[in-house]
């Protein structure tokens, strides 16, 4: 009944996350994020002065720079750079730091399967080294819809390929700032429910999405913990040196 | 922009074109507290939506789609090509989507608009992943032949909902091609017949036509898709380009005629989408599906 992952892993297992922050020495702000072998490397450069054209000057600016591993960006990696700015433009304070812009940089440096999650996470980390100053952070997962019903979360590239249909789901964290009361709930569900951001492929149902949902803002928890406990170490680390 | 209160007093004394251009989202939610939007539209409500099939008598299949003003010109163009080796059997779809700068004043001539390859290939992962075209059916001779679809949709007039014309504008054409006839030659050669020459008929009748008869594909699982603003605890259906500048949680629901999601789009925006937000966007693009249903209907009758 239950589904066979090729490497052993159970449908809600992910795979091992790392996170390094601060790598690079140029960018204001950087950090690499890795699931299992797909690894991608983000870098912040800005805020900088000015807007690009069509953009609201009464707003900070993002712009998004997609590099895949080897060749030329196509329609794919356009859609993804559209998708991972959109993504950021919510979750960021756009009203600090008017008529800006900030150019994030993604490299993806090998992809096995949940390239945008991975990127948005990367992309996530890089902002908060950057000290951009941000709402809250997004956490990024893909859900895949196995054929017999099954939900299976973090696919690696094969997986990807065999599923009839997957979902890439983006929430925000969980706050522990001090909020007015009543603003962390919304129509009677906590705001971390919400979906930021939602890509899907393939056929499904629409029971079987709410059910990839279900399974993908559970998982964000540990994400979100995770994301948590290594800013939380960084800090300690960055303060020892000071 | 202005304190609530300044807005207060200059909106009892201002002209509503002034108020609406200079507090654009105040506007806006004074519609919406009544229920109602700037065009007169109930917030479920969706556009006037035309479908005209046939209008490019040089391509194999075509169809323009309006809903309200946004105006979308599909087009396809069957070529023969070899098929790849790992599906020897299958034909392809290639798809386009053009956003010249006649459009939109946004988009500039000379630089592409970002939007464009963004729904391109939204567009194109929807119509091959929703399973409406048997890509089998575009098989000729099995490993050596094989129909190349170059489908290319122009967008005449951008006022917002840009994706959902376009997909209607491509499932219409889909539905209004017709595949020509060929035959293959002594050499091995796929030939077009045109008919109509009269010494050309006997080597016709010799030559084996691959296809009989001039054939149309069959739609299965056709996709309709509805994209809905999502603004504070209101949802508005189908916006126009003003409502999608000045409120920017945009989703999508694309399903199928049996009912099936074949994508939930939503990338970013102010708004989190609870889940009774993503079940009254689902419910929505349910009655807009049958309504569509119901207009592709009528053109088949035709």
């Amino acid at each position: 009944m239950e589904v066979d992952r090729e490497d052993g892993r159970t449908p809600n297992q992910l795979r091992p996350l790392a996170c390094s922050r601060n790598i690079l020495h140029r960018p204001h702000g950087s950090a690499s994020w890795s699931q299992g072998d797909t690894k991608v490397l983000a870098a912040v450069y800005g805020p900088k002065a000015g807007t690009k054209k069509n953009e609201n000057a009464e707003k900070a600016c993002f712009e998004v720079i997609w590099k895949p591993k080897t060749g030329q960006i196509g329609k794919v990696e356009k859609e993804y750079e559209m998708i991972l700015k959109r993504t950021i433009q919510s979750i960021c304070v756009l009203t600090v730091n008017p008529n800006t812009t900030t150019s994030v940089i993604i490299q993806v440096v090998h992809d096995d399967g949940s390239l945008l999650p991975c990127a948005i996470n990367a992309a996530c980390a890089a902002l908060v080294d950057a000290g951009i100053p941000m709402k809250h952070l997004a956490v990024a997962i893909c859900c895949c819809l196995a054929d017999n019903g099954y939900v299976v979360l973090d696919p690696n590239k094969l997986e990807e390929k065999k599923m009839t249909a997957l979902a890439y789901l983006v929430f925000p964290n969980t706050t522990l700032s001090v909020l007015p009361e009543g603003s962390s709930v919304a129509e009677g569900e906590p705001v971390e429910h919400g979906i930021i951001t939602s890509v899907t492929h393939g056929v499904m149902s629409v029971d079987d999405y709410f059910l990839c949902v279900e399974n993908g803002r559970a998982a964000t928890a540990s994400l979100s913990a995770f994301f948590r406990k290594n800013f939380q170490q960084s800090q300690r680390d960055s303060s020892k040196a000071g | 922009m202005g304190l609530p209160d300044s807005s207060q007093v200059l909106s009892t004394e201002m002209e509503v074109d002034a108020f609406r251009r200079i507090f654009p989202l105040r506007f806006f939610e004074r519609h919406l507290s009544e229920s109602l939007r700037p065009d007169a539209r109930p917030l479920g409500k969706a556009r006037d939506t035309i479908v005209n099939l046939g209008l490019v008598s040089t391509a194999d299949g075509s169809a323009l789609a309006k809903i309200g003003s946004t105006t979308m010109l599909a087009a396809i163009r069957m070529e023969v090509m070899t098929p790849s080796a790992d599906s020897p059997d299958e034909g392809s779809i290639a798809l386009e989507f053009h956003m010249p700068p006649i459009c939109s004043p946004t988009v500039r001539p000379g630089r592409p608009a970002d939007a464009a390859p963004v729904i391109s290939k939204r567009l194109s992962d929807t119509i091959l992943s929703s399973g409406m075209i048997d890509l089998k059916e575009l098989c000729l001779v099995s490993g050596k032949a094989a129909w190349m679809g170059y489908l290319d949709i122009y967008c005449l007039d951008a006022d917002g909902a840009l994706f959902d014309a376009a997909l209607l504008a491509a499932v219409a054409a889909f539905s209004n091609l017709q595949i020509p006839v060929v035959a293959l030659n002594d050499n091995g050669r796929i030939v077009a017949i045109t008919g109509g020459k009269d010494q050309d008929n006997a080597s016709i009748i010799e030559k084996k036509a691959v296809n009989k008869e001039k054939r149309k594909l069959t739609l299965n699982n056709i996709p309709f898709s509805l994209t809905c603003i999502l603004h504070k605890n209101y949802i508005l259906a189908d916006p126009t380009t003003e409502e999608e500048t000045i409120m920017d949680t945009l989703v999508t629901v694309v399903l199928d005629s049996s009912d099936h999601m074949v994508s939930f789009y939503k990338s970013g925006g102010t708004v989190l989408a609870s889940s009774s937000a993503i079940k009254s966007c689902v419910e929505l693009a349910r009655t807009r599906a049958k309504e569509l249903k119901q207009i592709l209907g009528e053109m088949d009758i035709d």
